[in-house]
């Protein structure tokens, strides 16, 4: 199916929650937070879709909003689409998907790590490549690093 | 049975410097203690072409049982604290070679790597530093043997 | 926790002997109960593995949970390699950013070097010179073997044959030379640009690079007697770590593992990029000839067939190959259009490796992101090794085959 085939079968079904569809080098869809997981569900479970894996999970900060942005693929159908939310900076939230996939623990994991989005109904949310300890999200825009880690200077 | 004539062959007069520092540098066992790609140069200077072997080095799987920590990666600051703990566990007198520009001083990663350590020698004395990213095999061989010149003018008299 | 409690643990038939021993724990489905008197209460042990062992492949951490030998619990812990490359990416520009691409997958750095490039040049929507594309089909493969033989040397260590690591580097070192020869490095090159290549091949390499393949060629069933079919191998290597196809796309496990389960997939067939459909080469599955479908023994098998595939790609693009500039796409100032983003994919040699980047229309990529397939590879390390003893733990590492440096990044 093209990207504006898989748009057209998700908006029949869901209607407002699916926002628009950007065309670009690759073409994306954006889908309110809030249902991003019955969104994955469908998308995961229709017999036309089935898309059975989640090739990446990926934060992005842009500034005036952090973004998750799902890649997805079916291997059985060939086609691809591209998923993104827009949460709040301050109170980022978005429902997990580790249920459908289960790569996506980590993926989430490592969202949560780089840049603070929380993942409601995740199993273990806890950073992933920063150690337990560590201070701020390194890949939100306006970080700034820590003077000492473990009375280790940081910076050079 | 006499013993005039017998000395010349069967003899040998040394200090006990030069003896202990001879015993030292011939036998320097490695940590197998690779941390990044510097990591995979230290494993081919062991294997087929350089074959560190003839320097009397052995990888050993403990540091109880190593005298000589290469560090062969970049250092981040989780890992840190395990180095430092791997080198507290290694048996005195006990060598540490930085190999690459990581170890020695964060190299690429110096400017904008927040999780990388800047240096090894941060947390653990360094003897020899190798530079290069990664240092070619003849460099750390290079570097062993700089480190054995270090060894053979070592004594074991308290300085100072 | 969705991969550990809710599964079964599977444990293959006649892999594991029963435990003698009856658990009262809730939450442990499968327990094996023995009948009679001799019930043995016993404690799950914590057993902490790494960062610094020999065999995980770098420092990877895994914290298990064992019953006597028997693994009931693994927990890996990454990070102890997090380099920030996607920090680095953000404040560096766009050519910049490749030498640090090398440093993902340090075994495989041609290959990295081009799935960047390959997302830069798709955002930037320019032609690449068919010298180029040969030039960089016959690196990526080269680079691939070399990758494939650190692979096999490593795993015969952990498994306890040394041998096989000799044989594996010596003919590592050829593939160096011609490395070497070509842009002056042994292990991390940045040779692939955007748009084009460092430097064209030299003279001469071309009969060196088939010198080589000759060589070589002959070498993989060598290889094989050593390796492959030994007895001691296939018994720690056959029924360990099975991977049903199901859990292989759940965990997105691409390339050589997800092969190894016996899924003719391979993006250098099925989404073919660069110049890979103009070449003919098989695409080497598990068949479960050893023990069950999928198992490591399988997943190991791929990587050594492949060898000999990518012997056959490089053949066919050496012969193929054009005359041509090889910088003459480099363009002067990698700046993509505003708000441009796209998710490349390429068949690196550990599998599937994404390259998702975004452009504000600078010079600096505004995000880049990395889908590393050790990554989702290390996260099915729990599924693979339950119900097995710790020894096979090594097996399975070995068998999925994971870089650290790309796994951390």
């Amino acid at each position: 199916m093209t990207p504006q085939e898989i748009f057209d079968a998700l908006k029949s079904q869901f209607g407002d929650v699916i926002i628009d569809l950007t065309e670009n080098v690759d073409t994306w869809i954006r889908v309110k937070p809030g249902s991003i997981a019955d969104v994955c569900v469908f998308l995961h479970d229709d017999e036309a879709m089935k898309f059975e894996s989640l090739m990446c999970l990926s934060g992005v900060d842009y500034e005036e909003h952090l973004s998750v942005v799902y890649h997805l693929s079916s291997s059985s159908h060939r086609h691809r689409i591209t998923l993104k939310v827009e949460v709040p900076r301050d109170d980022p939230h978005v429902p997990t998907v580790e249920h459908l996939w289960l790569v996506a623990n980590w993926h989430e994991r490592e969202a949560y790590d780089m840049f603070g989005i929380v993942f409601d109904g995740h199993s273990d949310l806890r950073r992933i490549l920063c150690p337990d300890d560590w201070e701020g999200h390194p890949l939100r825009k306006d970080y700034q690093v820590q003077e000492f880690y473990r009375g280790i200077k940081v910076e050079v | 049975m006499r013993i005039e004539g017998q000395f010349n062959d069967n003899v040998i007069v040394t200090s006990l410097d030069y003896f202990i520092n001879w015993a030292r540098l011939s036998a320097l066992w490695p940590m197998t203690f690779g941390l990044a790609c510097c990591a995979i140069e230290m494993m081919a200077t062991g294997a087929s072409r350089y074959d560190w072997d003839r320097f009397g080095m052995i990888p050993r799987a403990s540091p109880r049982q190593s005298d000589l920590m290469i560090v062969a990666g970049t250092v981040t600051l989780k890992m840190a604290s395990r180095v430092k703990k791997l080198y507290d566990q290694m048996a005195e007198p006990r060598y540490v070679i930085a190999m690459g520009c990581c170890a020695t001083s964060g190299g690429p990663y110096w400017q904008h790597g927040y999780h990388v350590l800047k240096g090894v020698d941060r947390v653990i004395p360094v003897d020899v530093y190798v530079p290069g990213c990664p240092p070619r095999p003849e460099s750390l061989l290079e570097g062993v043997m700089n480190l054995q010149e270090k060894i053979r003018h070592q004594t074991i008299a308290k300085v100072g | 926790m969705a991969d550990t409690d809710t599964q079964q643990v599977d444990r293959p038939e006649g892999a594991i002997p029963d435990a003698n021993v009856t658990v009262d724990r809730p939450g442990y489905p499968d327990e094996v109960a023995l009948e009679g008197d001799d019930n043995i209460e016993s404690e799950l042990m914590t057993l902490n593995m790494g960062p610094q062992h020999p065999s995980t492949h770098g420092v990877l951490r895994l914290e298990l949970k064992t019953d006597g030998e028997i693994i009931e619990h693994v927990r890996p812990h990454i990070g102890y390699l997090h380099r920030c490359f996607e920090k680095h990416a953000e404040s560096l520009s766009y050519p910049q950013v490749i030498p640090f691409t090398d440093r993902m997958d340090y075994l495989a750095a041609m290959n990295n070097n081009l799935a960047y490039c390959l997302a830069v040049e798709r955002l930037l929507e320019i032609e690449i010179p068919e010298r180029v594309e040969y030039v960089r089909v016959i690196i990526c493969e080269l680079n691939r073997l070399a990758s494939h033989l650190v692979s096999f040397g490593t795993y015969g260590m952990d498994i306890g044959a040394f041998t096989p690591f000799l044989f594996a580097f010596r003919e590592r070192e050829d593939i160096f030379d011609l490395f070497e020869m070509t842009c002056g490095a042994r292990m991390l090159y940045n040779y692939i640009w955007v748009g084009g290549v460092s430097h064209d091949f030299p003279p001469g390499f071309v009969e060196k690079c088939t010198a080589f393949l000759d060589k070589f060629e002959g070498k993989i069933n060598d290889y094989n007697n050593l390796l492959s079919y030994n007895k001691i191998f296939i018994e720690r290597t056959a029924n360990i770590g099975v991977l049903p196809v199901d859990k292989a796309y759940s965990y997105n496990l691409t390339g050589p593992n997800l092969r190894g389960s016996g899924v003719k997939w391979d993006l250098r067939r099925d989404d073919p990029y660069s110049i890979y459909d103009r070449f003919e080469f098989d695409i080497p599955v598990g068949s479960g000839e050893m023990g069950q479908l999928g198992d490591c023994w399988d997943r190991y098998m791929v990587r050594i067939r492949e060898m000999g595939e990518s012997v056959r790609i490089i053949r066919q693009a050496l012969e193929q190959m054009p005359d041509g500039d090889v910088h003459k796409a480099v363009p002067r100032n990698v700046r993509p259009p505003k708000d441009a983003e796209c998710y490349t994919r390429s068949e690196t040699p550990r599998g599937e490796m994404g390259i998702y980047v975004i452009s504000d229309g600078s010079n600096v990529p505004y995000r880049v992101k990395v889908k590393s397939p050790c990554f989702t590879a290390i996260s099915a390390m729990n599924f693979l090794t339950r119900g097995h003893y710790v020894a096979d733990i090594i097996a399975v590492i070995g068998s999925i085959d994971i870089v650290l440096g790309e796994v951390d990044r």
